[in-house]
């Protein structure tokens, strides 16, 4: 057992990705001499070299497009977006090549890139700095998405992604990077792309990942207080989405809350709302609410806290839900 | 020369020859119009290019292929010039104008037209079609329908090399639309700042679908870009084999020794439309004739010809030897089986049991 941030559990997560497949290579802005902007790649130039720890241009789109070639020539890239609004311009790489090359070549060209990006907001930080773009990734066929929402699940699913075979779009919640827990190094995963319940109740089953899992947490301990019982799962995994857990659970509480930070149009919490309301349509007591971000450009610093969706936002939908 | 690959995906062992070794003579490369079995194969590689061509825009027109296809008539001198320079272990990108790149690295014909025709046998098993005919065996990465999407590509498979310490090149085929594309700057720029081996080869035809070069760019040639990544850029005609294939070997030569890239600009032009829609209405007939006049493959037989390397009897045996593969390709690709609809699914994501693939 150590106890580490997730910051650190993704750090040493690398180092071990690194340490048992000599074809793993890092690529971004920032991510060698200076270890990357939240630190992540720290030491890990130091230790296995320039020519694994590459410290490139600004220049997204060729990161990812000379990613794509690596892919292709037997290495496993994994590309460092410095903040999620950056991966915009690397968009077109992603989503016309890494998402479809396995595809039109019929198998022959392998695709095995892992693109990190650090998303959300809560750091004080702007627009194009606090985003949530996981929707856009979700929707391309082609690409897997996951997110992590504490240090063991960043230690583990970030060297499952990496050695996963297929594009891996892995979102860290960069507001959690310095949030501690005991991370057992030796213990068996869960599967990669597999949802799991954080928490047990019965009254209504609230579904959230990344940042937000935290968020789901802290409202069912007050929700506690209040003597009602929230079931959380945290989803981990976005693209394929892992919905068993999630059936199981709203079949026992007939609600469901989705919550998310990015924009509620067309979010996650739109498809995860139209698939059990199709599948759980005779358990449901509620229609299935959403929590998510407002439909604005990310807000000034100042004013993110308005944005965010936080426990307040949470419970007020808790209570609608239990109100129908 | 054969090679034999194992695809992880049907488990199907292929087997490939390899069409060009690149001509050598005391360690220089020989020019294809000084040596007679150079200037055949070229020759033949030059019509295969055009007959394969002139075969698809006719089952086109009679609604015997589907889809859509870009023709490079007119054009076969650069893709088989590159080519001819480089090595069997070598590669390439390619671009949505990539049959002739596709043949001169020396794809097998029957496979290739049967990918146009969506047939099982095709290099993508028909799901790649015109477009995205990826022959990994010979070291084709891939055409692309993304314009500039093979430059960032080609960047990284030759960094692949560098990182492994082999003496492999890639050459990275795109048109002068490409140029003005983000990932034209940003794959010449790593390719520079690494010293890659890379050839970036700009086949300039002088329209991007319909827009010219005359306003597309504020320079005259695309190889004045070149400066601004500190390599080396050329100018060459285009339609003339030995010029093209002479900057190629000593681009590919840089390459493979240290020396960084290279960007070449061969001018050269497509007599047909940009695709099988368009009605030419941004180009006179006179222009498009004057064109026709510098016929890349009739200026390479009257050259061989007038020096006395070939005779005219091996200039049409070199001819009918592609029209005979060609007829054969059409007719052996059209006996195979129909992609199945019911397998779209198959290859969306990778097997579990490919991931230790090491290419």
């Amino acid at each position: 057992m150590s106890t580490l941030t997730l910051g650190k559990a993704l750090n040493t997560g690398l180092r071990k990705a690194m340490e048992d497949d000599p074809k793993v290579v890092l690529m971004g802005e920032d991510i060698g001499k200076l270890g990357g902007v939240f630190r992540i790649t720290d030491g890990l130039q130091k230790d296995f070299g320039e020519a694994r720890v590459v410290d490139t241009p600004l220049a997204e789109a060729g990161i990812v497009g000379t990613a794509v070639g690596l892919a292709m020539r037997g290495y496993k890239p994994v590309v460092e977006i410095q903040f999620d609004g950056f991966v915009f311009p690397a968009y077109n790489q992603i989503v016309t090549q890494v998402a479809k090359i396995h595809a039109r070549s019929r198998g022959k060209l392998p695709m095995p890139i892992t693109i990190r990006i650090p998303f959300g907001g809560g750091i004080g930080a702007v627009e194009h700095h606090s985003e949530s773009p996981e929707a856009y990734f979700a929707h391309t066929t082609g690409l897997k998405v996951v997110a992590v929402s504490n240090p063991a699940d960043a230690y583990w699913m970030l060297q499952q992604a990496i050695a996963h075979p297929d594009p891996v779009v892995f979102f860290e919640p960069k507001r959690r990077y310095w949030d501690k827990a005991e991370v057992d190094l030796d213990a068996a995963p869960p599967p990669l792309f597999s949802s799991r319940v954080v928490r047990a109740g019965d009254d209504v089953t609230l579904l959230a990942y990344g940042p937000m899992v935290k968020t789901a947490l802290q409202a069912a301990e007050a929700a506690e207080a209040e003597g009602r019982s929230l079931e959380v799962v945290d989803l981990r995994t976005l693209s394929p989405l892992d919905l068993a857990p999630v059936e199981e659970s709203v079949r026992r509480t007939g609600r469901c809350v989705v919550v998310h930070e990015a924009q509620t149009t067309l979010g996650l919490g739109a498809e995860i709302a139209a698939r059990v309301s199709e599948s759980c349509f005779h358990s449901l007591e509620a229609p299935v609410l959403r929590v998510g971000g407002y439909d604005v450009t990310y807000p000034p610093s100042k004013l993110e806290e308005e944005y965010l969706p936080d426990l307040d936002r949470v419970l007020e939908a808790v209570d609608r839900s239990m109100g129908f | 020369m054969q090679t034999v690959v194992t695809n992880v995906q049907t488990r199907e062992f292929v087997i490939t020859a390899i069409a060009h070794q690149p001509p050598v003579q005391d360690g220089r490369p020989v020019a294809p119009s000084s040596d007679p079995t150079t200037a055949r194969t070229s020759l033949a590689t030059m019509w295969k290019i055009r007959r394969f061509e002139e075969a698809v825009d006719d089952l086109f027109a009679r609604g015997l292929m589907h889809g859509t296809m870009h023709l490079s008539i007119g054009q076969e001198a650069s893709a088989t010039g590159v080519c001819l320079a480089l090595r069997e272990r070598d590669a390439i990108t390619s671009t949505h104008r990539g049959h002739g790149h596709c043949i001169a690295q020396g794809a097998d014909l029957t496979r290739m037209m049967a990918e146009l025709l969506a047939k099982e046998s095709g290099y993508c098993r028909g799901r790649g079609g015109s477009m995205h005919i990826a022959d990994v065996a010979t070291g084709n990465l891939g055409a692309n329908g993304i314009v500039g999407g093979g430059i960032p590509i080609a960047a990284g498979a030759a960094l692949a090399y560098k990182m492994r310490g082999e003496d492999r090149v890639v050459a990275s085929f795109f048109g002068d639309g490409a140029t003005n594309e983000g990932a034209f700057h940003e794959g010449l720029n790593l390719a520079a700042i690494w010293d890659l081996p890379v050839v970036f080869v700009c086949e300039n035809n002088k329209y991007g679908m319909s827009f010219s070069t005359e306003f597309s760019m504020a320079v005259p040639h695309v190889a004045e870009r070149a400066a601004a990544y500190g390599m080396p850029g050329v100018t060459v005609d285009g339609n003339d084999l030995d010029a093209v294939h002479a900057a190629a070997a000593e681009a590919v030569d840089r390459a493979r020794n240290g020396g960084g890239p290279t960007l070449i600009e061969a001018e050269t032009y497509r007599w047909k439309g940009h695709s099988k829609s368009d009605k030419n209405l941004y180009r006179t007939r006179e222009e498009i004739a004057e064109w026709r006049e510098r016929d890349p493959i009739l200026a390479f037989e009257t050259k061989v010809t007038e020096s006395g390397l070939l005779t005219a009897q091996d200039v049409a045996a070199a001819r009918d030897e592609a029209t005979e593969a060609i007829k054969n390709a059409v007719r052996e690709a059209n006996a195979g089986v129909d992609a199945d609809p019911g397998d779209l699914l198959d290859a969306v994501f990778a097997p579990l049991d490919t991931q230790d693939v090491t290419r």
